[in-house]
């Protein structure tokens, strides 16, 4: 105060003066803040995680009822000929009896009261898909007639909830589909060995199932489909974009049209997927009347999305080759197109890749513009093999999501968070690929 | 400006390289060069000077139609290489720059191996056709480079494991490694230390014995120790050019002395 020149004179090192002091203390603020985003990240993160893993590892496992049944000719094959055709006529409802019949006879070989339980509580136990099975069984194989066979199906959803602690005795008591009779004579039958609970391989091979069968439903088709669009994304979208990236990049002469290429690409880049789905819609669909459901229509409209991140990648990363590298391939007399394959494209590589993974990611997860060409619908029928099969109706894995979020049985929750787990699975591979050919890339200097 | 011509006289008694009349460059509106009329001898090495930003790089780059990597970028005049003029519509730059090799102010060399650097050219120009011929074209190029001894037991590891002076060397073994006829040299050795220059200078004094050498320099003592003729360039103009002794010793025109004498620049 005695010093208004503030003469440094005056001033010691070892106490801070009050400027310092301030800078100091909004230093300490601003990482305080940083520190505070990351912590709210990571706190997201983490919730999210555990909310997805809590409500969808119970998808991976899956309640399975085991008993044998005598496959007695008379019902199943009348005419007694083992002719497919002839078989083909018993319909579900014949062999929903020989289920019911066996499972109630499994029941007594094991000296299991059925107690309360009645007879629609007991075949309620099994899934509805189980006649079906096993009728496709026997179909598929006439020679089991007459033999005594292992089956095993699922339980019903309730019976499942019951076993993952969904379905609770109170519940059940006002549950029309399922009854506390019910769930004790499930959990005898587990301690019998009648009952078991491990990992489900179906759901993650299997189709969709209808609403009324949760515990049927799996991830199959739609993981097919799913990889069917990323073949055709990827195939198309990474010679595009690049093409384009290096001919922009490098050939294309600065002018105004160039100019106005370059900011609707950033724009496209930016415009919502869904809009991309309306333009397949009219392009691929109504247009060039590929079918609706196909991966391959949902692939050229993930493909027009994912452009755009392709190509502004790639041109980010060969702006980032040094110049010094053209000049040095130009001078010894290399052409443009030796230069630019013999050393840009090779050192914009892992930039290149990385961004043509980031770009597939997202496309993978990307949902709108496929509901909009129909890939929402319910698929029960495997595609088949590529490359007939981009043509098969298919599912998609977000898609799958979004419809089991949409219905009513509390088992889909479980396997809406299942099918969760299985596409952030997908993503961290693609990703982990990512990061595996940047390094290799990168060591090749 | 006339007497500028004068000395062609006196290059006479080497054969010339490159003949250039009224060469006029253009950077978009900016007037670059402005009517420059320069010889350029063979077997010899011609050094340009004068201070930054005087178009003396830009005019090197003409030489080997680097500038046409510039859109914005507009030679005219007549450039003659061996009596050919090199901006005729027939001439494939490509074709040109295997001949006239150039050098650059920074080492840039390929991210490749030492021995993939050397072979480039003469890859992409089919000058070897198989792998005998190949290692044979490296081996001489790093020798003619003076890095041979230094490289021939790392040949297959990365050029730019190399000290800075290294790569300099690896970039001028690789620009002679297509035999070129002219080698053009921007500023080779700003970016290197006293020693590792000395080293390049020596190299440029044996290469001149087969070869045309061009040197852009900010050094004017590098010009004096080796070219035997020196081009003063200032603001886009070339005010004299003549044998390097009379350059430095007795200039003609009175802006060559300024800047020599370190008063303009």
């Amino acid at each position: 105060m005695t010093d208004p020149t503030g003469s440094p004179a005056a001033a010691t090192l070892f106490a801070q003066d009050s400027r310092t002091q301030k800078r100091n203390a909004s230093e300490a603020r601003f990482r305080a803040y940083g520190l505070a985003a990351v912590v709210v990240a990571m706190l997201a993160l983490v919730v999210l995680l555990t909310s997805v893993l809590s409500n969808g590892l119970g998808a991976f496992r899956q309640t399975f009822v085991v008993f044998y049944i005598t496959l007695d000719a008379k019902p199943i094959d009348p005419k007694g000929n083992r002719d497919p055709a002839e078989m083909a006529k018993v319909t579900t409802f014949g062999y929903a009896k020989i289920i019911q019949s066996a499972l109630e006879t499994a029941l007594a070989d094991h000296g299991l009261a059925t107690g309360d339980a009645s007879k629609k509580d007991i075949t309620g136990l099994l899934s509805k898909e189980a006649p079906a099975k096993l009728r496709d069984m026997v179909l598929a194989d006439p020679t089991l007639i007459g033999r005594t066979i292992r089956f095993e199906t699922f339980a019903t959803g309730r019976i499942d909830g019951y076993f993952k602690g969904r379905v609770t005795m109170e519940t059940a008591a006002r549950d029309n589909n399922t009854s506390p009779e019910q769930l004790r004579l499930a959990d005898k039958m587990r301690a019998a060995g009648l009952i078991s609970v491990g990992f489900n391989p179906y759901f993650l091979t299997g189709p969709d199932a209808s609403e009324l069968r949760p515990e049927a439903a799996g991830l199959g088709i739609a993981i097919l489909g799913s990889a069917y669009m990323m073949i055709i994304v990827l195939v198309l979208a990474l010679p595009i974009g690049v093409a384009a990236s290096v001919y922009l990049e490098e050939f294309a002469p600065q002018n105004w049209l160039t100019d106005i290429i370059e900011v609707n690409i950033s724009n496209l880049a930016a415009v919502p997927s869904i809009v991309f789905g309306i333009l397949g819609l009219a392009l691929f669909i109504n247009f060039a009347g590929l079918p609706q459901s196909a991966p391959l229509v949902g692939a050229l409209v993930l493909t027009l999305m994912t452009l755009p991140t392709i190509i502004i990648s790639t041109r980010a990363s060969l702006k980032s080759v040094p110049p010094s590298i053209r000049d040095a391939a130009l001078g010894i007399g290399a052409s443009k197109m030796q230069t630019v394959t013999h050393h840009v494209l090779p050192l914009a590589m892992p930039g290149i890749l990385t961004g043509t993974i980031i770009g597939l990611a997202q496309a993978l997860g990307e949902t709108a513009p496929l509901l909009l060409i129909g890939m929402v619908a319910f698929v029960r029928d495997f595609p088949s093999a590529p490359p007939e099969g981009f043509f098969d109706p298919a599912a998609a894995l977000p898609v799958q999501v979004y419809n089991w979020t949409q219905r009513a049985d509390p088992a889909f929750v479980e396997r809406a968070s299942g099918a969760i787990i299985v596409l952030l699975v997908f993503l961290l591979i693609m990703n982990a690929v990512a990061i595996m050919l940047r390094r290799r890339f990168e060591r090749r200097w | 400006m006339k007497d500028t011509h004068k000395p062609e006289v006196a290059v006479d008694s080497n054969t010339l390289k490159f003949t250039a009349r009224n060469v006029q460059v253009y950077y978009g509106d900016t007037h670059a060069i402005k009517d420059v009329s320069v010889d350029i001898g063979d077997t010899s090495v011609t050094a340009f000077i004068g201070p930054s930003g005087c178009g003396k790089s830009t005019f090197l780059r003409c030489l080997n139609r680097m500038n046409d990597t510039i859109p914005i970028c507009r030679v005219t005049g007549d450039i003659l290489l061996d009596g050919e003029d090199i901006y005729d519509s027939r001439v494939d730059p490509v074709q040109l720059r295997a001949k006239v090799g150039m050098v650059f102010q920074k080492p840039n060399p390929f991210p490749k191996s030492i021995y993939d650097n050397v072979a480039y050219g003469p890859r992409i120009h089919g000058l070897v056709s198989n792998k005998a011929e190949t290692d044979e074209v490296v081996e001489t190029s790093l020798r003619r480079a003076a890095l041979w001894d230094e490289a021939k037991d790392r040949l297959l590891q990365p050029g730019t494991g190399l000290s800075g002076g290294q790569q300099q060397r690896l970039c001028i073994a690789r620009a002679i490694a297509t035999s070129p006829e002219v080698l053009l040299m921007d500023e080779p050795c700003s970016a290197l230390d006293p020693i590792a220059t000395a080293q390049i200078e020596e190299l440029i004094d044996e290469l001149s014995h087969r070869l045309s050498v061009v040197i852009v320099t900010h050094s004017m003592q590098q010009a004096a120790r080796v070219s035997q003729k020196t081009a003063f360039f200032h603001l886009g103009v070339l005010v004299e050019h003549g044998d390097t002794g009379q350059i430095f010793t007795n200039p003609v025109d009175p802006r060559t002395e300024s800047y020599i004498t370190g008063r303009i620049g």
